[in-house]
């Protein structure tokens, strides 16, 4: 049998499709936890990265959270802390999150650093308040980018949330986990396809998310 | 009135940008500021609204110390127009030109009138309103740079080289334009540059900065170039100073001939009645000049247009100066300039010669006013 095979057996046997271990609950447990943890990412990454971005400041000392956290690796860090902190949903938000604010944090400050000084002179010389040159000037511009890094951080934390399984959550990592504990290749290949629909899904928000945000004016000189 | 008393301004590295700098800048004219690169015009202009603090003594607008208003009531009460234009690319040009009402809290709709209104004065068609920055041309671009300066109608307009990124061409048109503006508005203009020719043509008055920050001399252009202060001064102006300075002196005194201009149709008994002239001007029907030649050499009735001389370019005895006169003059083989009215109709040549004795009485002529303001 194949892997097209495997999918196809767990995609048409209904008892998959409902009751506390069907898809629809593990993928909305999927997506409440990618939600979550994006969620709690970005309100880290992007008030640091806006304003270190806008102040030009702290390049240094971010690059270095950046690879830290990038060093660390997801799957340990989720035991480390299941063993300090037991059971609960704790454990599973700190490997996401830490994998998450790097490339949200990056990516809005560089975002913010890149955009053209001139329109920046032009708006504090004309008496616009910081926060609005921030806010109504610098955003607007660096937005393509600093969506670029949500969209990277989402990637990474729906792949990554499989691992909240391996403590005994629940979310799409439960059919990958138990498959493989039961030997139930159907339940892996069938957990794998939809985790990678559901980054595709990601892609696709992203992509309608940055069609109704970008002004016209930037995507198309950008 | 604004005056600049005192100011200095030197960076924690030491550098002195600008050093102890004294101007008052007069109401409703062009101030230009121009040096070359490090004498700190820039940073003099953007002490003005506050971009950059001075270090020592004050500006005063008014006669009240700039300091004495909050930072952003300041810089609304003053239009900025900086070089590249500045445009904030995710917005309409019509937004953009309305940024400064906007912030002093019109409504959209006014703001967006008045920013339509300003579009047409700056000689932008009202179809770009809904255009991004991106589709418009550098000079367009530029225009609309000036127009969101003038937008709320601040008394006073700071313009930091706002024309230096784009080609002569344009330059010259934008030039044109903000003289053209500037006849209907009257604004307070301090306007930063590196091009002196364009520091003189714009320029009610003109301040020389040199490297370092100091004032080296500061006078309406027509001054500059008859008495520069120093010889930096004089380096800066260029080699032909007394040649651009010609065109503060109009043509119109300038003694016009008539007997050498024929018209293409003329009879044998007339040509040879201008024989005389050592050339004769050949127009059309219409009498625009259509070339020169010698006397001898036309024949009544079989004049071949292609054979005629070039006769350089013709210059306006009533608005041109007497550069562009003798422009004409030396632009021509003839060495005679020829004078047209404003439809190009030849009114009259003139020789090298009778500009040059023009020239040398422009000259006395300033030389006597210059003694009677001395009280001599």
């Amino acid at each position: 049998m194949n892997v097209l095979n495997f999918a196809h057996a767990f995609f048409s046997d209904g008892a998959h499709w409902h009751g506390y271990d069907g898809i629809p609950t593990r993928f909305s447990e999927h997506v409440q936890y990618s939600l979550e943890a994006l969620l709690i990412a970005a309100a880290i990454g992007l008030p640091v990265g806006l304003l270190t971005g806008h102040y030009g400041r702290g390049g240094n000392a971010l690059a270095l959270v950046a690879t830290a956290g990038r060093a660390l690796p997801s799957f340990g860090l989720l035991v480390l802390m299941f063993i300090w902190l037991g059971f609960g949903m704790l454990p599973v938000m700190i490997p996401l999150v830490v994998l998450a604010v790097p490339p949200i944090l990056v990516t809005t400050y560089e975002a913010v650093r890149s955009v053209d000084p001139s329109p920046v002179d032009a708006a504090r010389g004309m008496g616009m308040p910081e926060a609005r040159v921030l806010l109504q000037v610098e955003v607007p511009v660096a937005l393509p980018l600093i969506l670029s890094g949500l969209r990277t951080a989402a990637i990474q934390i729906v792949s990554t949330a499989t691992i909240a399984a391996y403590i005994s959550f629940g979310g799409l990592g439960r059919y990958i986990i138990d498959g493989l504990y039961q030997r139930d290749y159907e339940k892996v290949i069938g957990g794998a396809t939809l985790v990678a629909g559901l980054a595709l899904a990601t892609l696709a928000v992203f992509w309608a998310v940055s069609r109704l945000t970008v002004s016209p004016g930037v995507r198309r000189s950008g | 009135m604004i005056r600049i008393d005192g100011v200095t301004k030197r960076y924690p590295d030491g550098t002195v940008a600008v050093d102890r700098l004294s101007l008052e800048i007069p109401d409703r004219a062009i101030t230009v500021l121009v040096g070359p690169s490090g004498c700190g015009k820039t940073t003099t202009l953007r002490m003005i609204n506050r971009m950059v603090e001075p270090t020592e003594g004050s500006i005063l607008l008014d006669g009240r110390d700039i300091r004495q208003q909050p930072v952003n009531t300041l810089r609304r009460s003053m239009g900025y127009v900086i070089q590249n234009a500045g445009l904030f690319q995710h917005r309409t040009i019509l937004d953009n030109i309305a940024t400064v009402p906007r912030l002093l809290g019109w409504t959209k709709q006014k703001a967006r009138a008045r920013a339509a209104e300003l579009m047409e004065r700056v000689g932008l068609d009202t179809a770009l309103a809904k255009r991004y920055p991106y589709q418009l041309s550098g000079g367009q671009q530029q225009r609309v740079g000036v127009a969101r300066a003038l937008a709320a109608d601040p008394p006073v307009l700071l313009m930091d080289e706002p024309f230096s990124a784009v080609d002569p061409v344009v330059r010259k048109g934008l030039q044109d334009e903000l003289l053209r503006i500037q006849d209907e508005l009257g604004k307070t203009i301090v306007f930063v540059t590196h091009d002196i020719d364009e520091a003189i043509k714009l320029g009610t008055k003109v301040a020389v900065l040199r490297t370092g920050g100091r004032l080296a001399q500061f006078a309406p252009p027509a001054e500059l170039l008859s008495a520069p202060a120093d010889s930096f001064v004089e380096d800066f102006l260029g080699a032909d100073r007394g040649i651009r300075r010609l065109s503060f002196f109009p043509s119109r005194e300038l003694e016009l001939q008539t007997e050498p201009i024929v018209a293409i149709d003329a009879g044998a008994d007339r040509l040879a009645s201008r024989a005389t002239a050592p050339y004769l001007l050949v127009t059309d029907l219409d009498g625009r000049p259509l070339g020169w030649s010698e006397p001898d050499r036309l024949t009544a009735g079989a004049v071949e247009p292609d054979r005629l001389l070039d006769f350089g370019r013709p210059f306006v005895p009533g608005t041109d100066s007497l550069r562009t006169a003798l422009d004409g003059a030396v632009l021509s083989p003839t060495g005679w300039a020829v004078a047209v009215d404003g439809e190009g109709r030849a009114v009259g040549v003139v020789s090298q010669q009778v500009i040059g004795e023009a020239i040398r009485a422009a000259h006395g002529r300033v030389a006597e006013q210059a003694d009677v303001g001395a009280g001599r």
